[in-house]
């Protein structure tokens, strides 16, 4: 089996416009949550998101491609660009042929469907714009990255609720692992922060009005962002042979499904996927020094997934540190797993482990190590990255230190 | 409505194709101003917002459609009938 490693990162979400901003701020533990800026808010009764800010398309994209591009395409694209940029990569000749693009989303482009049912629905118009099919659809953005980059092996979307982007990643590092190609570029976007997409969460009441609070016992619920962030995923032996910079080595992966509730999350699905991870890696639980946690401040995940990570690591998880940055940039849906994957990689590289922020208040289920409010240094050997969907998809990423 | 069908047929293609409106002649045809499929579909889109007209295309097969796509002029031409049927 082939080695797979990462040598390529970018980024756009609420903590910054590339990966030094977002970096910068999980050191700093900078808040990227605030008040919604859209059509209709004083519609919503959640006011609060993630939301990528100063961002202007016209700067980084000519008219034609605005045309076609949905704003979670836009996201993916300016992430493609710096990570690709990074890995020093030109796809061209056989390269081309092999490497591809898998990367995560949950709704696709959402604003896009948004704006038209609005025209269609609300403005009773009987007519829309000729692209709105290829700007909505969920692989529009790989689809894209592909266009833009000559990738022409192995493309396509996942859509796992919120775990689309880590299982996206998974089959990244499945596809080089067995050999099938010497580069993926891969992660995952969303763009969900529109009136209707909003309004759609308002429905479950499971989102907070006021703040993402991971694990502290007075937490209210979770608080949508967006944004997008891209990795190259590259064959060792590439890597290495070409002299690039490798960021860190992806060593495991694993998948579960808790057949159980659509909603509600399970204990024992989470655990069978933190295990399958470590046992994939070929990892012991005591290696572990650092889980980046699905953490989305509901009541239910936080408590399922402690008790989780207690199964899989018995006294090792009082050794661990376990953080959600969700806290931060918000619940991405189909991108989180992609952001958060970026603080994986800087507490393997930079040995700087990114803050719970908004903790508060310990709750007695939710007694683990989760690095409150200020960012810590720390040598760490191995991470997970946790993603527990809806509809009980579980995946698990495991990675090593270069 | 000051301008003429031919003068707002000729802004309209002229934006798709990322030109001056003088640089779009009469007997140009779409391949020459580098409109593809999709760049032709979004002027018809275009056509009919700003004229609240139906233009018979069919992008399934273009050369079948009523609407006659040959050259700028026979566009234009088409659609002057369907705004003068309109209007009838």
């Amino acid at each position: 089996m082939r080695r797979v490693v990462i040598t390529g990162q970018g980024t756009i979400n609420a903590l910054g416009h590339n990966v030094p901003a977002t970096l910068a701020a999980f050191r700093e533990g900078r808040c990227g949550i605030g008040e919604i800026d859209i059509r209709d808010v004083e519609r919503l009764s959640i006011r609060i998101g993630g939301q990528v800010r100063g961002y202007e398309p016209e700067e980084h994209f000519n008219r034609q491609q605005i045309a076609l591009y949905d704003r979670f395409t836009q996201f993916t694209l300016m992430a493609a660009r710096e990570a690709i940029a990074q890995s020093g990569l030109d796809f061209c000749g056989e390269l081309s042929h092999e490497a591809g693009v898998v990367l995560g989303t949950s709704g696709g482009g959402m604003t896009t469907l948004d704006e038209n049912y609005r025209s269609v629905y609300e403005e009773g118009k009987n007519r829309v714009h000729p692209f709105v099919v290829p700007k909505l659809m969920n692989n529009a953005a790989a689809s894209h990255v592909s266009m833009t980059y000559n990738l022409r092996g192995p493309s396509f979307t996942v859509a796992t609720a919120c775990a689309s982007s880590n299982h996206a990643m998974g089959q990244a590092f499945h596809l080089i692992r067995s050999g099938i190609s010497r580069v993926i570029v891969t992660g995952g976007s969303e763009s969900m922060l529109c009136f209707g997409g909003i309004k759609a969460w308002e429905g479950l009441r499971v989102m907070s009005r006021d703040a993402c609070r991971p694990f502290s016992a007075n937490r209210n619920g979770m608080v949508q962002g967006e944004g997008a962030a891209v990795f190259v995923f590259e064959e060792y032996d590439h890597a290495r042979a070409r002299g690039a910079e490798i960021l860190a080595e992806v060593v495991g992966f694993a998948m579960t499904a808790d057949a159980s509730d659509i909603v509600m999350p399970s204990r024992q699905g989470a655990a069978r996927a933190i295990a399958g991870a470590l046992r994939d890696a070929k990892l012991a639980p005591t290696d572990v020094g650092y889980i980046n946690a699905h953490g989305t401040g509901t009541a239910a995940n936080d408590k399922t997934e402690c008790a989780a990570v207690a199964d899989v690591f018995g006294a090792h998880a009082d050794r661990l540190m376990i953080s959600s940055t969700k806290s931060m940039h918000g619940h991405l849906i189909g991108g989180t797993g992609a952001v958060e994957l970026l603080a994986c990689i800087m507490a393997l590289k930079d040995g700087v482990i990114a803050p719970t922020i908004g903790y508060e208040e310990p709750d007695p289920e939710c007694m683990l190590d989760v690095v409150p409010n200020e960012a810590r240094e720390a040598q760490v050997d191995v991470v997970l990255s946790n993603a527990f969907a809806f509809g009980g998809l579980n995946a698990v990423l495991a990675l090593r230190r270069a | 409505m000051s301008d003429s069908v031919k003068d707002r047929v000729i802004a309209i293609i002229a934006e798709q194709a990322v030109l001056e409106p003088s640089d779009v002649k009469m007997d140009s045809t779409l391949e020459d101003l580098g409109i593809d499929s999709l760049g032709l579909v979004e002027s018809i889109f275009a056509i009919e917002e700003a004229f609240d007209i139906q233009v018979p295309f069919n992008a399934n097969d273009p050369s079948e459609s009523e609407f006659d796509i040959s050259s700028v002029a026979a566009i234009v031409r088409a659609v002057e009938g369907l705004v003068a049927d309109q209007n009838a």
